[in-house]
């Protein structure tokens, strides 16, 4: 039996967690789906009517409102001993929490899975994207973060499964979440949205992050950045696609005064089709885009917004 | 308070890496080596906790080949004030690592545990949390702002959604995100100095950790090419390539 880890915001999934949800009937078994969380019925029953999804476990708490990776771990040990394969996905909740678990079970921990070869195998990224290795476990348990581009997601609806409830462990009390200042956005979230577009240290300064604003209007697109603008400062953190940042394989990612380092190609080159735009003829990011344009991008996102209509 | 800072030899973030043509590995012959950059970001917290009166004394530690050396060098050049390398042949991933770490933080009893998020190499991000829990101590993973205070941490984490704010009491593990701080350059006479502060070697088998691996690397390939190269003229070509050929915006 597989345990999914859901990621979810108590009243419904995280798009990654329908993702992880196909990795797991990639690796064959029955799968049960976690649902830590508080007052987050509606999230677990999301989670039982997921294609695939045998049964979905809810513990609730108040203390699991804002869960850290200790309590989450702590319950998930708990419930380990049913399962074979413990997946999360390997977003920053996944991340956080994934290798407390694998070090409490005394097993390796295989991260970023990008494919399944077999219930023991697994395929997975390294050195930012520049070398894929396929590694075994000999563990008797393996725990797995799962790279949400590398499965398409599981259908929301089709299961028709129950909601159990378990126990949930108390709070350690060592560690609280005294608050999250999240990026208020009425676009899609980066990581699922079909169309992105990203800035990188050519946009200048936040204040011209505005001109994206309203082509990405135009595109229902999300909006990204490299890190060098979010390092300079003209966007929050979760802006940031690359290797230490956000993976995402949209249909269309469109590249905006961005070089193209190796860390933010890994962040993207998965995406279907790539258009870069940029001043420098010489960018490295030209040499993975589809649609290349060079040229001022102060002139060229006005002329691009006009001609969308 | 002590402080105990992890940090991994890893091939340079510069270098384009290769992979072997027996599908075994990455080529790391003759390439250029570095301290892991999310690492140094964890050595200069240190470091800053101490010009701050906070931390009393930094222990840098490295697990790995005897060249590791440098790097632990490198670690005291920035301001570690001694080194400890547990020295290995062996191919150590992350759960051997965190065993090792744990060994240490319980001879040396810190108050704080600081390094990087993943390194660069294998990109597992593991060892922190890893750590934390074996320690059963609590954690901060991909913290951009740390202020101690009366035996507590309080960390701002990078979070998918913009960031969360922490609080935990010590001992605790803290990794770092790229925008904690910008570290240093070691000065040449820190450099020189470096060179005289104590490095202490022990063996896996001294501290009593398995470190033998529990994945097994089947193959190494390159990633399949994209291709790329193609140029528009302007905008008004891009929308319409975007329409018709690519048939992906309406």
């Amino acid at each position: 039996m597989i345990l999914v880890i859901a990621e979810h915001d108590n009243t419904a999934l995280k798009s990654a967690t329908l993702n992880t949800i196909a990795a797991a009937q990639k690796i064959g078994g029955e799968i049960h789906v976690l649902v830590a969380g508080h007052n987050a019925g509606a999230a677990s029953k999301a989670a039982s009517q997921v294609s695939g999804v045998a049964k979905a476990l809810q513990a609730d708490a108040p203390h699991f409102a804002a869960p850290t990776a200790e309590s989450v771990a702590t319950l998930a040990v708990g419930v380990a001993p049913a399962y074979t394969h413990i997946l999360l996905p390997a977003s920053g909740f996944g991340k956080n929490i994934a290798p407390r678990i694998a070090a409490l079970l005394d097993v390796a921990q295989i991260s970023d899975i990008i494919a399944v070869e077999s219930a023991d195998t697994f395929v997975r990224p390294i050195y930012a994207g520049n070398a894929f290795a396929t590694v075994q476990s000999k563990d008797a348990k393996k725990v797995i973060t799962v790279r949400a581009t590398g499965f398409d997601a599981a259908a929301s609806t089709g299961g028709s499964s129950v909601v159990d409830s378990v126990a949930a462990p108390p709070d350690s009390g060592r560690a609280k979440v005294l608050g999250q200042e999240l990026t208020k956005s009425d676009r899609p979230e980066l990581t699922s949205a079909r169309i992105v577009i990203s800035g990188g240290r050519g946009m200048q300064n936040g204040e011209n992050f505005k001109l994206l604003e309203t082509l990405a209007d135009k595109l229902h697109a999300a909006i990204g950045a490299s890190r060098a603008a979010v390092d300079a400062g003209y966007v929050p953190n979760d802006y940031q696609v690359g290797q230490t940042g956000k993976i995402v394989a949209p249909d269309l990612y469109i590249a905006i005064g961005i070089s193209g380092a190796i860390q933010h190609l890994a962040g993207m080159k998965d995406s279907k089709v790539i258009v870069a735009i940029n001043k420098d003829p010489e960018a490295p990011i030209f040499q993975i885009a589809d649609y290349g344009l060079v040229g001022d991008l102060f002139e060229i996102i006005p002329q691009l917004t006009a001609e969308l209509g | 308070m002590k402080v105990l800072v992890a940090i991994k030899r890893v091939v340079d973030f510069n270098v384009k890496v290769r992979v072997k043509a027996d599908g075994s590995g990455v080529d790391t012959a003759n390439v250029k080596m570095s301290m892991n950059p999310f690492d140094e970001i964890a050595v200069e917290e240190a470091v800053r906790l101490k010009e701050k009166g906070v931390a009393t004394e930094i222990v840098a530690v490295s697990c790995g080949v005897a060249a590791c050396q440098e790097t632990l060098r490198t670690a005291l050049a920035i301001g570690a004030d001694r080194a400890i390398l547990v020295e290995t042949d062996v191919e150590l991933q992350p759960l051997a690592v965190a065993k090792l770490l744990k060994a240490i933080a319980v001879k040396e009893a810190p108050k704080l545990v600081i390094m990087g998020k993943q390194a660069i190499d294998d990109d597992a991000n593991q060892t922190g949390q890893m750590l934390a829990a074996l320690l059963d101590w609590p954690q901060a993973t991909f913290a951009s702002k740390v202020d101690i205070a009366d035996n507590t941490a309080t960390v701002k984490r990078e979070i998918d959604g913009g960031l969360e704010t922490l609080a935990m009491a010590l001992p605790a593990v803290i990794t770092t995100d790229l925008r904690l701080n910008e570290p240093r350059y070691a000065t040449l006479p820190n450099i020189m100095k470096a060179k005289k502060k104590p490095l202490d070697i022990v063996k896996p088998d001294a501290l009593g950790v398995d470190v033998s691996p529990r994945l097994k690397t089947l193959k190494v390939v390159e990633p399949p090419k994209r291709k790329g190269g193609g140029r528009v003229a302007d905008a008004k070509e891009l929308v319409a390539k975007l329409r018709n050929e690519a048939k992906i915006i309406p």
